[in-house]
């Protein structure tokens, strides 16, 4: 036996806009992503010039040494548009919150040693800082990129990365029984303990980084390249010896961010570099460039939370950057 | 062992451990380098803390509310398109008003999110940064909802395929879209008292709401949800709009003449583009709500007034030319519908003279200019269109330097002489169609002589090419069906024969 419900069947007319058509090549079904992507930016014809630099139009190629025949070569792996992102991010969000309810109830941290604690105050707490830059520089990103594809992933990381802030000033709050005295001493920390001053150095530095994509670069690529191993796995396993397995817990998220930025970021570095020689020899400068200066800068901290064992982790986090900037066509 | 009992902190003081303090002074690079755009419009601002969070929503918090009501709204749309919602309207003119939403005001949430993204970025206090950066997402949510919902319209009608092309190119978009570029070239405070303020707390319910009002009116089921779901995210817009105009005025009297000019500006360029809202609640909802002249008198004069008494203490003042704004409501929808009925050959949306009904309806809104001055020139029109003689504009008008509208608004105490001002620039001459644009203009004429003007562009031979057709074809239209006459247009045979079906069936 079929199921067969009649209904009243009426022709299209068309099955997409005239944009989206043309890109397709020919005029068939899209998909919720490309037709709230594609195309939504303005590209000619703007009525004035930025009277904060009128040296740029509003939306201007210019902003960046990188040059695409096509700004929407790159299309986002995840396919995320506002909808399916804040359904995403939810998803993942709501199993950290589990997390956060039952290590509370549980007053899981007081099972770390007291000194490992104390690492966790050293180590994470000051990162809600650098996360704040993170997100500054992807807002500025998505401010400058052109094309709405590359413009919405990096809104929807800045988003995430105050998400990540918010969620590093709630482990400070399950440790400090919520007087915020932890934030305190992280953002004295941030700005003026020598463990940290490299590694606000060279965000500050990144702040005024004028090409918006070599700042995607040293922020998603080199500088996340070397956070999130660095913070989520080496010093994650190394609390397991001091009973760190809430932190474990709620490192969760950042572990699953880590993964999915990936997915996008070496996907637009593979689409960029394919595009010319001379955008695989600049994506390949810039990530060396801050890759050095990413190791640098993260190799006190290193040393202070996984002391002899620092070089070996930083070495593998150096292979694990370089490996990915190769497979996606970049010479480093 | 008894639990030791856990503090539990207040929403505000949550928000403020969790996100005020993420920022610090930079000492390895100047704050003036890392911010170079937040000073140079002379806003005087003491103490970035003084910022009061408008909304206080934490990431967590932001996709839990984001997310379901995205899941509610696809499903309402989804389901519009399984059941053909469209044929539930009350009648196929009714989607011209939604060819004007999706080309003339979905491009603007475009533009709000990247917008709202780059003073995100520049402020350099953490509270307004963040609150900029919520509604950068929200606008970008705003556009997609909005593409994704019409997009079944586009299935079915005419002239809804190239929305961003042709906002980028057609005569009476460069209206919207100039109006949005002048705003995002401005400095990152004018920005926020253009859009926060003026745009979104003191004209949206005369921009956002008529059109979702008439999508309930005339049985627009996509719309109308993506018009009560983002309505929360629009009450968050406007509070952010009178807390930005609030931390300027608090900071330093010195802000006060800044703001009140930035306020004079954008109220009139806000209530010149509503020309777009106005025609569309009079003349293109079949089923209307209520007359433009009555949305006036509620949303600006009684709401708007509350509004300007209760920011007196600042010092601020109504804005200016609100007199002549007022007056112009009489007007306004009867006089843009007949540009756009000379013009609508070269418009990707139909017009049409009214029915009779329709017309009496206007008569009894407007008892003191419709019968006086637009009914005969209607009804006039209308038997020329009967005798076959459907009248059509050739020669292009002439735009406003500001606005971009045809210099066809009259005098208001003399509807029959078309109103306009000079203003020279360098040995050049530059018309304007109101004191209100002209003032403009004379403030800051550097920057609207850059206005790209279509008509200029189209005698100057940089759009498509020198004859009518050709520029349309440079639009994009699809000549016959996009644009001309309603009567006898292919979305009208459409929807006739789809109404003969359903009564058959």
């Amino acid at each position: 036996m079929s199921f067969d419900i009649k209904t009243n069947v009426i022709q299209p007319r068309r099955h997409t806009y005239a944009h989206i058509a043309k890109r397709l090549g020919g005029d068939k079904p899209a998909t919720r992503y490309q037709e709230g992507t594609w195309d939504l930016q303005p590209t000619v014809n703007f009525h004035y010039r930025p009277t904060w630099n009128p040296e740029r139009e509003i939306y201007d190629k210019s902003l960046t040494a990188i040059k695409m025949e096509d700004w929407y070569s790159f299309n986002d792996p995840r396919q995320l548009y506002y909808g399916t992102y804040t359904m995403a991010r939810h998803k993942m969000m709501e199993a950290e919150e589990s997390h956060f309810k039952f290590i509370d109830k549980s007053n899981m941290m007081t099972l770390m040693d007291a000194e490992w604690q104390q690492m966790v105050r050293d180590f994470i707490l000051p990162l809600r800082h650098f996360e704040w830059g993170a997100n500054m520089n992807n807002c500025d990103c998505s401010d400058k990129a052109y094309g709405t594809a590359i413009s919405q992933v990096a809104l929807f990381a800045a988003m995430d990365r105050l998400g990540i802030a918010q969620i590093i000033s709630r482990v400070g709050l399950l440790l400090d029984d919520s007087t915020g005295k932890s934030l305190d001493q992280a953002k004295a920390d941030w700005l003026d303990s020598d463990r940290w001053q490299g590694v606000r150095k060279m965000l500050e530095d990144s702040f005024v980084v004028e090409d918006w994509f070599e700042l995607l670069v040293a922020q998603n690529l080199c500088m996340d390249g070397v956070v999130f191993p660095l913070f989520y796995q080496h010093f994650d396993e190394a609390g397991q010896a001091h009973g760190g397995s809430a932190m474990s817990m709620l490192n969760e998220f950042m572990q699953d961010w880590g993964k999915d930025e990936k997915r996008w970021m070496d996907h637009l570095l593979k689409v960029t570099a394919a595009e010319s020689a001379e955008n695989a020899a600049l994506l390949s400068g810039w990530a060396v460039k801050w890759t050095d200066l990413a190791i640098e800068a993260f190799t006190p901290i290193a040393h202070h939370v996984l002391g002899d064992k620092a070089d070996e982790a930083m070495t593998s986090i150096r292979t694990e950057i370089t490996q990915r900037a190769k497979k996606s066509g970049l010479e480093i | 062992m008894a639990e030791k009992r856990k503090k539990k902190l207040g929403i505000k003081q949550r928000y403020s451990m969790l996100t005020r303090g993420l920022g610090w002074d930079t000492t390895y690079q100047p704050m003036d380098k890392v911010f170079p755009y937040d000073n140079y419009e002379g806003i005087i601002i003491h103490d970035w803390e003084g910022w009061e969070d408008p909304f206080r929503l934490t990431m967590d918090a932001y996709w839990k509310f984001q997310s379901e009501k995205e899941k509610k709204l696809y499903a309402v749309i989804d389901s519009f398109a399984q059941n053909n919602g469209h044929l539930g309207i009350t009648d196929a003119r009714y989607v011209n008003a939604i060819k004007l939403f999706l080309t003339g005001v979905s491009p603007l949430e475009y533009q709000a999110a990247r917008g709202f993204t780059h003073v995100g970025r520049q402020f350099r206090g953490v509270g307004p940064r963040v609150a900029c950066q919520m509604q950068a997402i929200d606008e970008l949510r705003h556009v997609q909802t909005q593409v994704h919902s019409m997009s079944h319209y586009n299935k079915y009608f005419d002239g809804l395929h190239s929305a961003p092309h042709m906002h980028d190119r057609v005569w009476y978009l460069s209206v919207p879209k100039s109006f949005f570029d002048d705003a995002r070239t401005a400095g990152p405070f004018e920005f926020l008292t253009s859009i926060s303020f003026a745009f979104e707390y003191v004209l949206t319910n005369l921009l956002f709401v008529p059109f979702m009002s008439g999508a309930a009116f005339n049985g627009d089921m996509a719309t109308v949800t993506f018009g009560f779901s983002a309505q929360s995210d629009e009450a968050r817009h406007m509070t952010l709009g009178l807390e930005v105009i609030k931390f300027m005025l608090e900071q330093d009297e010195r802000n006060i003449p800044i703001v009140q000019r930035w306020m004079d500006k954008w109220f009139w360029r806000g209530t010149r583009m509503l020309t777009l809202v106005a025609m569309m609640m009079d003349y293109m909802l079949p089923k209307r709500v209520m007359s433009w002249r009555e949305a006036w008198d509620i949303y600006f004069t009684e709401a708007g007034g509350a509004l300007f008494a209760d920011l007196a203490r600042y010092g601020i003042k109504p804005p200016k030319y609100a007199d002549i704004a007022t007056k112009e409501a009489e007007h306004l929808s009867h006089q843009a519908w007949h540009i756009f009925y000379n013009y609508t050959h070269a418009a990707a949306f139909h017009t049409w003279i009214p029915e009779k009904e329709e017309l009496d309806w206007l008569s009894e809104k407007y008892p003191n200019t419709f019968d006086k001055y637009y009914r005969p020139r209607l009804e006039y029109l209308d038997k020329e269109e009967k005798a076959g003689r459907r009248f059509y504009n050739d020669t292009l008008p002439m735009l406003c330097q500001v606005c971009q509208i045809p210099m066809g608004f009259t005098d208001m105490d003399d509807p029959t002489t078309i109103s306009f001002e000079v203003s020279e620039y360098k040995d050049d001459k530059y018309h304007t169609c109101s004191l209100g644009c002209k003032d403009i203009f004379d403030y800051e004429p550097e920057k609207y002589v850059q206005a790209w003007l279509p008509v200029h562009q189209i005698y100057q031979g940089n759009c498509g090419g020198a004859e009518v057709p050709d520029v349309l074809k440079w639009y994009n239209f699809n000549l016959g069906a996009d644009n001309m006459e309603y009567k006898g247009s292919p979305d009208q045979k459409l929807w006739d024969e789809w109404q003969a079906h359903r009564k058959k069936a």
